[in-house]
């Protein structure tokens, strides 16, 4: 990748970062918690977007942002009240620069018409309000006035603040760029362009600083720039320019009437004896001290420099010490090696544990140490990538507001939970299931307005997202107060679909289900989202692949409720392991409640073949483990066995009998998808400490199999 | 044969017998061959399907070629070799008694599958090429998996 493309993918990193805090802001201003930081927030957001939009010249992107802009200024100035209105336009026109975005990613196109309406829109806002916007010869903000005024038929406006109080004297800006500003792709020469686009400018290079070069760090920055601009300049336009660097670039900026650029014809920079620089560096330190002397710094140098001389070097301190970014695939590659070394630890300690070792001895001590660490190591890695949900969610209410106005319906939507964290892996397979619910929930769910006012509802629908943990996985529930799953209809198109026998007798449940039926509804690929009641099928499987599960509830004329439930991570999961036949097998702990030896007066046989377990005055179907996955054709003895009492997300609670109970332990997942296929009743695989490849049991899997083997009903096992 | 295929070029491929038959595959799809050690079986999977081993920390599906090609089963011993091979992104275990050796074949020695009316040797064998007197079978791994991961590929 050329550096400049590096740099162009670390601003669209940015932008989407700026964009998700615009629109929060932009939402809690809309619930009316309007307080100076988050107008602040909104305002920095749009300008830092724009900033780096007029560094890579998409001319389109920043004409908007100006307006945008200008119009959040006015916000921010007070002349604009944050009222419902006006933050509807704003979250609005805040998805046109969103677009505006993905075009200039390449993913995309922007609506043109929608563009300038919007923009106009905006500019309309500020227009009236503005007292005496009036158009001026200055252009007001940084970049591109002159690009955004033409284009977008209305003058740039300014406001009255911006004007600094002075008339005759000049700027002095000294401008001193650090090694963490160029390490982040800035680039001097761009302030130095702006800069000179807000007037005529005089420039002088301070290379005082620079040492020779056997002392040199290439990557540190050693000038600085004295810049100096006419008076008239709004101060706000400067320092907007380095508003997007922060401390990165600090800034000194006076106004001194001693340093009047006079006449203010543009004085070109004194062209720089690059020779002399040459040698300078050339010259080896101690020649160089004994040169300078006791006049210590250049003249040029003195002024600026000399105060601040005993920072120079500091590197910024930068709001850094909060965050760093890092490349995934960085991330990714520790987690696999930390999966590697909990299952070498595990081999270890097995082989120390065969070699007869005591577990007083201090080599198992040490082990045990070692898991311990391992354990930590992982769980610390982990966390790395533990994020919260709300990276997903903050892109929902920009959909809901499209669906809604696709379909003409008002519609509210309810976020709960958005803190809620979870594994990178799993929070990037969210998005496309959630939209897709959502869309489906406000197209399928909700009633026309006419309808809801008909039976008596609210004319504005409830969508609500909510994202909670509970029993080591996260749930998340898509709800709306719509008119419930239309039965009959469902059933209807089955029927004609030839999912189901005409004359089937299906339970209310069970309809509800047939929307998951591959068939049912015609498009194939998840991505398909232009439709619609796109292929619930699709979101299923990619659910399933995921190890979750989906589920329905609907109530007539009250709505309807979808729920996912997904593991937390796909990387490692805390495991019962236990011997089946032959074999091995983990069952995730997460699905076990407890575990027991039951007495033979506890088992009770029911029918031909089923057989119950009576826990504390419940009765739990038996299942056993090695028929459900074809290992052994009769049960065995559940009082000879180990009991696993589990609750499966479809089936309720259910008693799984295994041979026995080895022992309990953290599991790295590995997939059998990636290099098989998935195989049912098997959830995923792990490697054991001798090596070998256990299976993970999908419990639910295995207990849905056997309830649905047990009802005959055929078409719903078939279909999951 | 699959389209783009060059015809005249030299390909090498590693050949081994099942009874007394031959086959072999392009050794540009396979990445090692190691020994047998037991597979962990799978549920709910053809009979072809042993199960699935550790190949340094990736789940490896072990197929037992002959059982794919019908002719019986390989009762694996010490002297078996799995070659591990690629199909598509996937890694696959093939489970043969033993590797005979590597030959060369220019691409005009393929010939094309005669027709015996069988389905199985349809869907598996590329073509068959003619070697010193020999007939050996070209296999091809498109196929090789079970349909649903084949689909899914």
């Amino acid at each position: 990748m050329d550096p400049m493309d590096a740099i162009k993918q670390t601003y669209f990193q940015e932008c989407d970062e700026l964009l998700a805090s615009l629109e929060e802001g932009l939402l809690s201003l809309e619930a009316g918690e309007a307080d100076s930081d988050t107008i602040n927030a909104v305002f920095r957001a749009v300008h830092s977007v724009k900033g780096g939009a007029g560094a890579f010249g998409f001319q389109a992107m920043v004409g908007f942002a100006h307006v945008f802009e200008t119009t959040l200024d006015a916000m921010r100035s007070g002349k604009l009240d944050p009222d419902p209105e006006v933050v509807k336009l704003m979250l609005r026109a805040a998805d046109v620069l969103a677009d505006h975005v993905a075009a200039a990613k390449g993913e995309g196109t922007v609506d043109e018409a929608r563009g300038h309406a919007m923009a106009d829109e905006l500019a309309a806002l500020v227009a009236p309000e503005g007292g005496a916007p009036r158009t001026s010869a200055t252009p007001a903000s940084p970049a591109h006035d002159e690009d955004g005024g033409d284009e977008w038929g209305f003058k740039p406006l300014k406001f009255g603040d911006d004007e600094p109080a002075a008339a005759s004297a000049g700027w002095r800006l000294v401008m001193r760029p650090t090694k963490a500003m160029y390490a982040k792709g800035h680039d001097a020469l761009l302030f130095l362009r702006e800069l000179s686009r807000l007037g005529p400018t005089a420039t002088t290079l301070d290379t005082s600083w620079l040492p020779n070069l056997e002392g040199l760090d290439p990557e540190e920055s050693y000038c600085t720039w004295t810049v100096e601009l006419p008076a008239e300049t709004p101060e706000v336009a400067i320092r907007d320019i380095f508003d997007f660097v922060g401390d990165d670039c600090p800034i000194e900026l006076t106004l001194s009437g001693a340093n009047v650029v006079e006449p203010p014809a543009a004085t070109p920079a004194a062209p720089i004896d690059i020779d002399a620089l040459l040698n300078s560096v050339r010259t080896p330190t101690a020649e160089r001290e004994a040169l300078e002397g006791g006049a210590e710094k250049p003249a040029a140098a003195a002024t600026p420099a000399a105060d601040k001389g005993a920072s120079k070097n500091v590197p910024a301190p930068a709001g850094a010490g909060a965050t760093i970014r890092v490349d995934l695939e960085r991330v990714d590659r520790m987690i696999d090696l930390v999966g590697e070394l909990v299952i070498n630890q595990a081999m270890l300690q097995q082989r120390v544990m065969e070699s007869g070792a005591a577990r007083s001895s201090t080599i198992a001590m040490g082990l045990d140490e070692l898991e311990q660490l391992t354990r930590e190591i992982q769980d610390s890695v982990m966390a790395i990538r533990a994020q919260p949900v709300k990276s997903v969610f903050q892109r929902m209410p920009r959909l809901v507001r499209e669906a809604a106005g696709a379909t003409g319906k008002q519609v509210r939507l309810v976020m709960e939970g958005e803190g809620t964290e979870v594994d990178k892996t799993v929070i990037e397979r969210l998005s496309d299931p959630i939209t897709h619910m959502l869309r489906n929930a406000i197209d399928h769910g909700l009633e026309s307005t006419e309808e809801r006012v008909a039976s008596g509802k609210q004319e504005e629908g409830t969508v609500r997202l909510a994202a909670l943990h509970r029993s080591g996985r996260i749930v998340i529930e898509v709800s709306d107060d719509g008119k419930g799953i239309n039965r009959p209809k469902v059933r209807e198109i089955a029927v004609k679909k030839g999912l189901i026998a005409p004359d089937a007798s299906l339970t209310d449940e069970e309809i509800d289900n047939l929307i998951f039926l591959p068939g049912f509804s015609t498009a194939t690929t998840i991505s398909n989202l232009s439709g619609r009641g796109v292929g619930m099928d699709v979101v299923k499987r990619s659910i399933q692949a995921l190890g979750g599960r989906i589920t329905i509830s609907s109530i007539p004329g009250k709505g309807s409720t979808f729920t996912l439930s997904l593991p937390l991570t796909l990387a490692v999961l805390d495991g019962m392991v236990v011997s089946v036949g032959e074999q091995t097998l983990v069952a995730p702990l997460t699905t076990i409640i407890e575990t027991l030896r039951p007495k033979p007066e506890e088992v009770r046989r029911l029918g031909p073949r089923g057989a119950v377990l009576a826990v504390r005055g419940s009765h739990v179907p038996l299942i056993d483990i090695g028929v459900a996955l074809g290992q052994r054709s009769e049960p065995i003895d559940p009082t000879q066995g180990v009991v696993l009492l589990v609750e499966s997300e479809v089936g309720g609670r259910a008693a799984l009998v295994a041979d026995e109970i080895q022992g309990q332990r953290q599991v790295v997942i590995k997939s059998l998808e990636a290099n098989f296929q998935r195989v049912e009743g098997v959830a995923a695989a792990t490697i054991l400490g001798d090596g070998r490849v256990a299976l993970i049991l999908d419990v639910d899997a295995v207990v849905e199999k056997m309830f649905s083997d047990r009802r005959d009903a055929a078409p719903l096992a078939k279909a999951s | 044969m699959t389209p783009g295929d060059p015809v005249n070029d030299t390909r090498e491929l590693i050949s081994f017998c099942i009874d007394e038959q031959e086959f072999c595959l392009d050794i540009m799809a396979v990445r090692e061959i190691r020994g047998w050690t037991p597979a962990t079986p799978l549920p709910h999977s053809p009979p072809y399907v042993r199960g699935v081993i550790n190949l340094r920390g990736a789940v490896l599906p072990i197929l037992d070629l002959k059982a794919r090609l019908g002719l019986g089963h390989v009762e694996p011993s010490a002297r078996s070799v799995i070659i591990v091979v690629h199909i598509g992104s996937r890694l696959v275990g093939l489970l043969v008694d033993a590797v005979s050796e590597i030959l060369a074949a220019e691409g005009s020695a393929v010939q094309p599958t005669p027709n015996v009316g069988c389905e199985t040797v349809n869907r598996f064998v590329r073509g068959i090429i003619a070697n010193e007197g020999r007939m050996i079978s070209w296999i091809a791994l498109d196929d090789i998996l079970p349909e649903q991961a084949a689909e899914a590929a």
